[in-house]
């Protein structure tokens, strides 16, 4: 007769090891779930903290027992592979799947059953979940701040044809291709912002002037961080290439500059281009507050895309610049038509990454007075009819800005892992 | 003639050009404020400040001058950083870590956190914290204590206050501690180097770091109270906590909100860094003889330090910087005391937006400096 041996389990006794671990993995299970799900304690019986550890220690001896190596069963093993090769492993498992199933139906109540999201005013919610109510009636204001309701096509159709000018790069014909560069250094931004100046501002094609302090919302930041984006860029190149420039002034005036704006924090920046800025302008010049929040923005992101590009230059092998002196071309043409392609190309995901936190800095406009997402919420949250619903705005902004920056951190990986495969 | 053109001409219509921007806003300014009838200069800071700061590390009120409360602002940030600096080490090595354990669960969550709280903005976690999570609390008279001794309330966490006498006793013995420690640890090293001895330098490190301190105790005359927080009636409805030491909402929040956002960026550090080491070198340092342990300690993280503490330190800098969205939270820091209300009161925005620009570059300059200092001690020299 086959002896059950009780401290090892092992291939030969698998068949009733792995009965009775299941059967105290399914027990534990079971009594986390009735206890976070109908509120009922069925190890009530037993004394004071025991109860609470009695799941733990369950699944423990169960999770224990089903440890077999080789097993010869493929599921079997892939699973002890990957969540049962200790005990300590074990344990982390355990209390994994236990704080989810404890966490899941006060977070599921809250904002799915108990929430409310009928009705256009706050006495439509009477649930003890979220009241979703408030994000529908705010929802055109936290996308559009105060900008007037009707003219919201305008915003819409701005965005459209500047994102369908940028898609024209893709479609250009092979002949005009070496202007692409051209195009969306020099071009396309001055399309861009009259688009954005005629449409969305107004004042002329009997468009009705609205003016940057209405301005608002979900559709402030994409303004903002699209300017400084395009702008940046072309300002962080030069700044990059200073640094590595062989004529001392130049190149000493880049790293001031360079380490200067990435030694401040942008709310002081902001702080400077808010109350400083205006002092250092002539009298009576007027500059809107929007644009100067984006220069400031800009001239700080530049500092970290000049870093980034320099990056790329650094990683560039030095043959290319020896090759390309060697066949006769000087500075400017060297790096136009060698290096500066090869070097953009290496750093775009390093760009990528520096426009995502530029996206991400963006709420901090928000302390110079422009209500953008987060000074929206601030808003509202003050609004007398609608007080107490802090924390629903304050989610919805947390997964809407999740999502931009989850989908561009994504797009940057695969353009990684696009460009190092080339190489 | 044409090289010298082509290296002097650029240099000098650099030149040329930075000089004529700061001559165009300096002489802007320069008519601005004749206009206005400002004049320019540092003497307000000795000038009473006449406004009151919600919380300090010093003694502050309003009588002081607005040097005093630079100093109010630049400890209240120090201070933030600090504390959030070290919450996000530990956090940011535990979830490094847990990335690359073997357990499929213990990974996906890990990565789960990292691309959960990196992807949201740092200033609306500070305000989900504050503005959601933190008022959610209970009042005074309602809370619960943690521990028995501390009390998380709506107005802040209050934790019991040390009263100590013969303080200084107390710093020296520690610090004789740490000086033998190090001393210790020397001769140990010359030991193995020499003579190939090892001595348990852990056991010996902890057990001076025990004895020294509770000799001070025993016979220094060092003596150690708790002054725990009571609950007090202030009139029918409002309570408050006495004694003890008060947390501020405000710090709790700012704390929370850096520490969860930096420690993903901590964590990405530490993953890089000890995937950095080449599994070559484990099994080399196995294959003689060392012991898993000795293997971590000896071959591993020397290494893996050597990755992680750059970029690391760079993520402790950009909290530093971070911490000053504190002032959107009303938390009195650097912003918020001198650039906020100091603005204010005396009008002088070049003066005080310079300082406090400075303040942070200066912080910057000198951590990127010991970095750099740092960096050439470490580096693998190669022959």
């Amino acid at each position: 007769m086959q002896e059950i041996n009780f401290l090892k389990p092992n291939r030969d006794n698998i068949k009733n090891y792995s009965i009775i671990g299941s059967v105290l993995i399914l027990i534990s299970l079971i009594d986390v779930i009735s206890n976070a799900f109908l509120k009922t304690n069925l190890t009530s019986f037993l004394p004071g903290s025991l109860t609470t550890l009695f799941p733990l220690i369950l699944g423990l001896i169960g999770l224990n027992m089903m440890r077999i190596d080789y097993s010869g069963n493929k599921t079997f093993d892939l699973l002890n592979k990957n969540i049962n090769t200790n005990n300590f492993n074990a344990l982390l498992t355990l209390l994994i799947l236990f704080s989810i199933i404890k966490a899941l139906p006060p977070s599921l109540s809250w904002m799915i059953f108990d929430a409310n999201i009928s009705g256009d005013s706050k006495d439509a919610c009477t649930g003890t979940g979220a009241c979703w109510t408030y994000i529908k009636v705010w929802f055109r204001r936290f996308m559009y701040g105060m900008y007037p309701n009707e003219f919201h096509w305008r915003i819409n159709t701005a965005f459209i044809l500047v994102i369908a000018l940028g898609f024209v790069g893709y479609f250009m014909k092979e002949n005009l291709k070496k202007y692409l560069a051209l195009y969306y250094v020099i071009i396309y931004p001055v399309i861009a912002y009259l688009v954005i100046y005629y449409l969305i501002s107004g004042g002329s094609f009997g468009l009705q002037w609205v003016e940057t302090g209405a301005w608002g919302g979900l559709s402030l930041t994409f303004i903002v961080s699209f300017f400084c984006l395009i702008f940046c860029f072309p300002l962080g190149m030069i700044f990059a290439l200073g640094r590595r420039s062989n004529l001392p002034v130049i190149k000493y005036i880049s790293i001031c500059y360079i380490e200067f704006w990435r030694g401040v924090p942008l709310i002081t920046v902001l702080f400077m281009s808010s109350v400083m800025f205006p002092m250092f302008l002539p009298e009576d010049f007027f500059m809107d507050k929007l644009v100067r929040v984006i220069i400031a923005i800009t001239l700080f992101e530049a500092a970290y895309c000049a870093e980034v590009i320099r990056g790329g230059l650094q990683s560039l092998p030095r043959g290319q610049y020896d090759a390309a002196k060697s066949l006769g071309m000087g500075y400017w043409k060297m790096h136009i038509f060698v290096i500066l392609p090869q070097a953009l190309k290496l750093v775009i995901p390093g760009i990528a990454n520096t426009f995502l936190a530029l996206v991400k800095d963006t709420p901090l406009i928000f302390v110079v007075g422009l209500a953008e997402l987060a000074g929206m919420l601030a808003l509202a949250k003050t609004n007398p009819k609608w007080l107490g619903f802090a924390m629903e705005g304050y989610i919805f902004a947390s997964i809407i800005f999740w999502i931009i920056c989850y989908a561009m951190s994504k797009y940057s990986y695969n353009l990684e892992a696009k460009y190092k495969t080339e190489r | 003639m044409n090289n010298i053109i082509k290296k002097f001409l650029p240099q000098i219509l650099a030149i040329l050009f930075v000089v004529l921007i700061f001559g165009f806003l300096t002489i802007n300014a320069q008519t601005n404020m004749d206009n206005r009838g400002i004049d320019f200069g540092f003497g307000f800071l000795s000038q009473e400040s006449s406004f009151d700061v919600q919380f300090s590390l010093i003694e502050y009120s309003g009588s002081d001058s607005y040097a005093r409360a630079f100093l109010v602002g630049l400890l209240n940030t120090l201070l933030v950083s600090f504390i959030s600096i070290i919450f996000c080490t530990i956090l940011g090595v535990i979830i490094g870590v847990a990335r690359l354990s073997s357990n499929y669960l213990i990974k996906n969550s890990a990565a789960w956190y990292v691309e959960f709280f990196r992807n949201i903005p740092l200033l609306l976690q500070i305000f989900f914290w504050y503005y959601a999570a933190l008022r959610a609390l209970p009042l005074p008279e309602k809370a619960n204590a943690w521990f028995g001794v501390t009390y998380m309330t709506v107005k802040g966490y209050y934790i019991p206050s040390m009263v100590w006498e013969n303080l200084n006793v107390f710093l020296y013995c520690g610090l004789a501690a740490i000086i033998s420690i190090i001393v210790l640890r020397n001769y140990a090293n010359n030991l193995r180097d020499n003579k190939g001895k090892q001595i348990p330098v852990l056991l010996y490190s902890l057990a001076i770091l025990i004895i020294l301190p509770l000799l001070s105790f025993l016979i220094g005359g060092v003596s150690l109270e708790f002054e725990l927080p009571q609950l007090k009636k202030l009139s029918k409805i409002s309570y408050i906590y006495e004694g003890g030491i008060s947390l501020p909402p405000e710090l709790i929040a700012l704390v929370l909100a850096l520490s969860l956002y930096t420690s993903t960026f901590v964590a990405e550090c530490v993953r890089a860094g000890i995937e950095g080491v080449s599994k070559g070198q484990k099994e080399a340092a196995a294959s003689v003889g060392l012991t898993p342990n000795q293997v971590l300690k000896l071959v591993i993280m020397p290494q893996a330090l050597r990755i992680i503490i750059p970029p690391t330190t760079n993520q402790y800098l950009n909290l530093t910087k971070n911490s000053s969205l504190a002032a959107a939270i009303a938390y009195p820091d650097l912003v918020l005391v001198f650039a906020g209300t100091a603005l204010m009161q005396t009008g002088k925005a070049i003066e005080i937006v310079s300082i406090t620009m400075l303040t942070y570059l200066t912080i910057s300059l000198t951590i990127a400096a010991i970095m750099n200092w740092y960096n050439k001690k470490i580096e693998i020299k190669e022959k």
